[in-house]
């Protein structure tokens, strides 16, 4: 097996309050090979933008990554300096977040900004910068890239801003791209382009992708694997066919099934009782429990460690090879 | 059931002055802007059904919501509900009555609620504004049954709004709405900001409210999948008018429109089926400036002269002249 380009091992973020110390991720572990796209999905709160933030050491205080490892191709990035780790970022690690107007500059125009960012992470010229520039929008679809490179954030369209942050993601050549909701904010014509287009662009450059997301329909187009995250916790990981069509996780079941598809009609949606616990009072054993209709005894007790199944991993006592055996 | 619809909406037409100040347009020069938010739209709604209308950003869909509930007047046309216009002055007396009748859920359950108030003084607001009960006992114990109807409990009335959850305070809005035994409840994206576990307990409650009362919905969202869980009849919205419209399992499995096509395809969905996607072309056009003839035929693989030249009529449930003409077969 080719080695990963990003490796997240036992993953742990806390939050520092007046009120005790939140757990945000708590033992997170997963990997993500060279040209694979690995969908995160979660509701709010269930850490999946936490874990992004981990990885380019976004962090801010009072939150710290409290344990584990990051790996980039082998190299731990978790305790760089921040420093060492502003090299990283932008170079090595490409961002695309949610809202494609504040991720841009206002003052400066969509040239300056790509200029600035090629130059910092590679050794060119300004003229050349800039023609590598127009390259980059011409090759994430902005039409007359020539003309539109001096155009400020302002003078374009939510989706080709989209384009503009997606071409700045990538014009260092990152090993690894975080996409943070890259599509929540626009609308369905406009949310099939770009994501063609980041998952074009990375395949051709074999470039690895983390896309968080809670639409679980553009993962399932998009991404290879993914995990389901809970309470700061992966429920389930693997690849995203299986998970979708055929979920182990109790609360992945419910995920899907609560999702109204045009494809099959259900005439009513599967419904999971009550919300995601706050990270305040996450409960013992499994965080899922009190909504789970199939918990027995121990699941309020023990944490569930992630167990392998099939081609993934499952974070549920059901699968439990002893709790198999009681049952049978 | 009777033949005249519960809902009839007859062109209507909204029209925004989105001009400069007076004092600039003096200074700077520059014409008077208007922007036609809603044009010619027209649908019907019967008793007990959920009539819905689709459409991506700035198509107009939620000022038809508007103007339906009677919170925005019409440029043009007219809203009659159960035989009522209801922005007739000489009506006035009929449309007090029917007030009552006509409720409405927002988008944003954080926004629609009065954080000052306790919860059940917001649900016992329509109770006391349309005088339904004599003593505050009375309130009191109409509104426990209401938050009992909608998955919460009585005691919870005693509670502000900041200390639920999103679901929960659109579960508040639905007791709300109900407060005053509405029969026609307009919908604006009341899904929209919720997480989707959550959007499912708030869409199987309004179905079984429905089937409870015998409510009738219009149902506004962007979420196409959502649209056809829900609706029974949908109306496709681009750019101010409908370009669609027709019965849930028609409209999806044989769209007609090329926007409705073109729309099904770019839906992300989760089942799988493996089907070949299209790339979508361009995005919606500034609705100062719509594109002549049909506004969609900047970005329509079918377009020819007349799209061009003419605004399609809506015949047959299409407002396109390739499909009137038969140059696009059906899906």
């Amino acid at each position: 097996m080719t080695e990963p380009v990003l490796s997240v091992r036992d993953l742990k973020v806390q939050f520092v309050t007046r009120r005790g110390v939140l757990k945000a991720i708590d033992g997170v572990s997963f990997d993500i090979a060279p040209g694979e796209v690995l969908g995160v999905v979660g509701e709010s709160g269930a850490g999946k933008s936490v874990t992004g933030s981990a990885v380019i050491g976004l962090i801010e205080p009072p939150g710290r990554i409290a344990g584990g490892e990051i790996r980039l191709k082998g190299e731990r990035i978790d305790n760089l300096s921040p420093e060492a780790m502003r090299r990283v970022r932008g170079k090595r690690i490409g961002m695309i977040f949610q809202d494609p107007l504040t991720s841009l500059n206002p003052l400066y125009t969509v040239g300056e900004q790509l200029v600035e960012t090629i130059r910092t992470h590679l050794p060119l010229s300004a003229g050349q910068a800039r023609r590598r520039a127009i390259d980059l929008l011409a090759e994430v679809g902005i039409p007359a890239p020539d003309r539109r490179i001096d155009g400020y954030p302002h003078e374009f369209s939510g989706g080709m801003r989209q384009r503009v942050v997606i071409a700045l993601a990538l014009s260092a050549e990152p090993e690894l791209v975080i996409a943070d909701e890259p599509t929540t904010a626009l609308d369905v014509s406009v949310q099939a382009q770009i994501i063609t287009l980041i998952k074009r662009l990375c395949a051709e450059r074999g470039t690895a992708v983390m896309l968080v997301t809670h639409d679980m329909g553009v993962i399932a187009e998009t991404a290879d694997r993914v995990a389901v995250m809970y309470s700061g916790r992966i429920a389930e990981i693997g690849p995203v066919r299986d998970v979708v069509k055929h979920p182990l996780h109790p609360y992945a079941v419910g995920l899907m099934g609560a999702i109204p598809s045009l494809e099959t009609h259900a005439d009513r949606l599967v419904q999971i009782r009550g919300a995601m616990p706050r990270l305040s009072a996450i409960p013992p054993g499994c965080p899922f429990h009190p909504r789970c209709e199939r918990a027995f005894a121990r699941c309020a007790v023990d944490r569930p460690e992630p167990l392998d199944r099939d081609r993934r991993k499952v974070a549920c006592h059901l699968y439990d090879e002893a709790h198999a055996e009681i049952a049978s | 059931m009777t033949e005249t619809p519960f809902v009839a909406v007859r062109n209507l037409r909204r029209v925004f002055d989105v001009s400069k100040p007076w004092l600039n347009r003096m200074l700077e020069g520059g014409q008077k802007q208007y922007l036609t938010a809603v044009d010619d739209v027209s649908f019907t709604i019967r008793r007990g059904e959920t009539f819905a209308l689709v459409g991506e950003s700035g198509s107009g869909k939620s000022t038809v919501a508007r103007m339906v509930v009677g919170l925005m007047p019409p440029s043009a046309g007219e809203v009659v509900i159960d035989g009522v216009p209801i922005n007739d002055p000489r009506r006035a007396a009929d449309v007090r009555a029917l007030r009552r009748r006509i409720q409405m859920i927002f988008q944003d359950p954080y926004a629609s609620l009065n954080p000052r108030w306790r919860v059940e003084r917001i649900i016992a607001e329509p109770i006391r504004a349309f005088s339904l009960s004599a003593s505050a006992r009375e309130v009191h114990e109409r509104v426990g049954e209401l938050l009992t109807l909608v998955g919460l409990h009585p005691a919870d009335g005693d509670k502000f709004p900041h200390e639920f959850s999103g679901g929960q305070r659109q579960r508040i809005a639905i007791a709300r709405a109900l407060a005053s035994k509405a029969e026609f409840i307009v919908c604006d994206e009341p899904t929209s900001a919720l997480d989707v576990s959550v959007q499912a307990q708030i869409l199987n409650l309004m179905r079984d409210l429905q089937d409870r009362f015998g409510l009738t919905y219009l149902f506004i969202s962007h979420n196409l999948a959502v649209v056809r869980h829900m609706a029974s009849r949908i109306g496709v919205m681009y750019l101010g008018r409908i370009v669609e419209i027709g019965g849930g399992r028609d409209l999806f499995v044989r769209p007609q429109h090329p926007y409705t096509r073109m729309l099904l395809n770019a839906v992300p969905d989760i089942a799988m089926t493996g089907r070949l996607r299209e790339a979508v072309q361009g995005e919606i056009p500034n609705p100062i400036n719509p594109p002549s003839g049909c506004t969609f035929h900047p970005r329509c693989p079918f377009v020819f002269d007349r799209c061009r030249r003419e605004v399609p009529p809506l015949e047959a449930g299409v407002a396109c002249h390739a499909v009137a003409e038969g140059r696009i077969a059906a899906a």
